[in-house]
């Protein structure tokens, strides 16, 4: 029974998800938004945990991804839902959920290729390159998508609009469920353990025959996929989409969950999104202070719990065992 | 076993390794001493693969294994426990170990020589849950130690085992390094500043100076050797 409880628990939480999805019109449009938002924020934390938590890099750059996922997927849509729709068998549930599903994919795919080509040169080098190199791919996907032209198919620097609005709780949720599921079981199997040695210390990893190249990039290419799934998810909520939503600013949004969940810390990071995107919700009428009030909020748990709010303990680890 | 032919290293526009060559038999301890900067981490981490060398070769087996990356060295059984005892700080002693064992797919000879590494070394079952980086320095190397056992190596090779370690545990480990070269049959490459002891439980040594091999000889002979005296044994 024990090896299937983390199975259970994912068809548990896909259940639930289809079910309160279901009856998500007796929800207040006002919560469910922030609920949606949750969920988005918790897959890209959950997502970048795998990266910058248990893996010990450090990416600055996990909004370029999500903007590559979110165009890919709203070009699929906007380009080619109608036709893919009526090949599917017209309107209605299922052949708009496949569609939707198959642009989320290749969202999803096209992040993770270019996870992949930034990640390749950058992960062979040991130390803060990969903080660089991302935070400069970030600028780079936001300048080159403001400059192409704006009745092209990127739509220059007022982006796309008119997006299905096909993100659901279900999408929503299942994605999280399914993400946080396979980063779980990707770090807690036998061959997980080469992320935690990766994190902890390369030299001695590599000399124990861990290919630590190897780690970082399929870490960095998981979290990539997840972070472009969360894109697509974003963009056919909101329905519109531009280049500036992806800024660096995003990035830290992400980062900052995070650190305050406590580096490599599921359930610590999930807990951090959703308190920092409610928090973000409550400080919607003061946004130009938002940017003061979480570098405090850093800056004081810097100094009170510099491991997080949940931290990944030893102890966790040995009950897992 | 383990052939080392002309290795040339650099880091950077400094050359470290001026073409060091040497032999390691099967079944042997050979020892390797030298000034501190003479070159002895650095020829070991070329051998294992964690630098690059510029040219020469590195024979294991009468394979060339010159620049392989090092987690397919390790695969091939020859084992490096780098210097400053780099346990894995944030993970359990007996994570540790595990990890040592993490190219091995034999649960059952896993279990056994996890069982091995505490009876080399008691102290390690005693603190089997604590966090390896809050033991203390002589634990660490105790486990640095046996967590490459746990590799199953056919060749260790171990850079200052005793580095920074009180007098009366430095001579329980070379014990222990005895046991595991006689008693497992795993062939030893040994880096010491302790040139004393080291020389006293191999067969054959060397000594680097700047980069390259001054000398080479039985250990025994060394240990008579006027100069090696002078500048390594204290007189
Ligand atoms: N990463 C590095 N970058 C640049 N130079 C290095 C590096 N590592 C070692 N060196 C240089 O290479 C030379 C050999 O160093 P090495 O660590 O091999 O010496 P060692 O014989 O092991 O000394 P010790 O007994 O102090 O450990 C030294 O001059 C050292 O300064
Ligand atoms: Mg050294």
């Amino acid at each position: 029974m024990k090896q299937y409880q983390s199975q259970l628990a994912l068809i548990i939480a896909l259940a639930v998800s289809l079910g309160v999805s279901l009856c998500s019109s007796s929800i207040d449009d006002y919560y469910l938004d922030i609920m949606l938002n949750v969920g988005i924020n918790v897959l890209l934390a959950v997502s970048l945990n795998l990266v910058n938590g248990h893996t010990g890099q450090f990416s600055l750059g996990h909004a370029a991804f999500m903007a590559v996922g979110a165009y890919g997927s709203s070009i699929v849509t906007l380009e080619m839902g109608a036709a893919m729709i009526h090949v599917f068998g017209g309107h209605g549930w299922f052949a708009e959920g496949l569609t939707f599903l198959i642009a989320l994919s290749i969202g999803g795919l096209c992040a993770a290729i270019c996870g992949w080509m930034v990640g390749v040169p950058s992960l062979r080098l040991r130390g803060d390159y990969l903080a660089i190199v991302t935070l400069g791919f970030n600028e780079i996907i936001r300048v080159v998508l403001q400059n192409t032209s704006g009745d092209g198919p990127f739509g220059g620097a007022l982006g796309l609009k008119g997006i299905e609005p096909y993100t659901n709780f279900f999408w929503v949720f299942a994605t999280a469920a399914i993400a946080i599921y396979t980063i779980s079981a990707l770090v807690n199997s036998t061959y997980g353990r080469g992320f935690l040695a990766v994190r902890d210390d390369e030299i001695a990893g590599e000399s124990m025959g861990v290919n630590t190249v190897r780690y970082k990039v399929i870490a960095f290419v998981t979290g990539s996929f997840f972070a472009g799934l969360a894109g697509g998810l974003y963009a056919h909520l909101r329905t519109t989409i531009s280049p500036e939503g992806f800024n660096f600013l995003k990035s830290v949004d992400v980062v900052v969950m995070v650190i305050l969940g406590g580096m490599g810390s599921t359930v610590g990071v999930i807990l951090a999104a959703v308190v920092l995107t409610v928090l973000n919700e409550f400080l919607r009428d003061f946004e130009q202070y938002r940017m003061i009030v979480f570098s405090l909020l850093l800056i004081v748990m810097m100094i009170v719990r510099p491991q997080g709010l949940l931290p990944a303990t030893v102890f966790q680890r040995r009950k897992q065992a | 076993m383990l052939e080392i032919e002309n290795l040339e290293v650099s880091y950077g526009s400094i050359k470290a390794l001026h073409g060091v060559s040497l032999k390691v038999p099967q079944g042997s301890i050979v020892t390797l001493i030298g000034a501190n900067g003479a070159g002895k981490s650095t020829t070991l981490r070329a051998i294992s693969g964690l630098i690059k060398s510029r040219s020469g070769k590195v024979k294991y087996d009468g394979e060339d294994i010159t620049n392989l990356p090092a987690h397919k060295i390790v695969a091939k059984g020859l084992c490096h426990v780098p210097e400053g005892r780099m346990v894995f700080a944030n993970l359990t002693v007996e994570e540790n170990l595990r990890m040592g064992a993490y190219l091995r797919n034999d649960k059952a000879g896993v279990a056994e020589d996890l069982e091995f590494s505490f009876q080399m070394f008691p102290r390690l079952k005693e603190r089997i849950y604590q966090a390896a980086g809050t033991m203390s320095g002589g634990e660490q190397q105790m486990l640095a130690i046996a967590r490459a056992i746990m590799s199953k190596p056919r060749c260790l090779m171990l850079d200052e085992p005793s580095l920074g370690i009180a007098p009366m545990l430095v001579r329980s480990i070379f014990e222990q390094i005895v046991a595991i070269n006689k008693e497992r049959g795993i062939t030893i490459l040994l880096v010491e500043q302790n040139a004393n002891l080291a020389l006293a439980i191999s067969k054959h040594g060397y000594v680097l100076e700047t980069g390259n091999v001054l000398l080479e000889d039985t250990s025994e002979a060394l240990r008579k050797n006027p100069q090696v005296r002078e500048a390594y044994l204290g007189g």
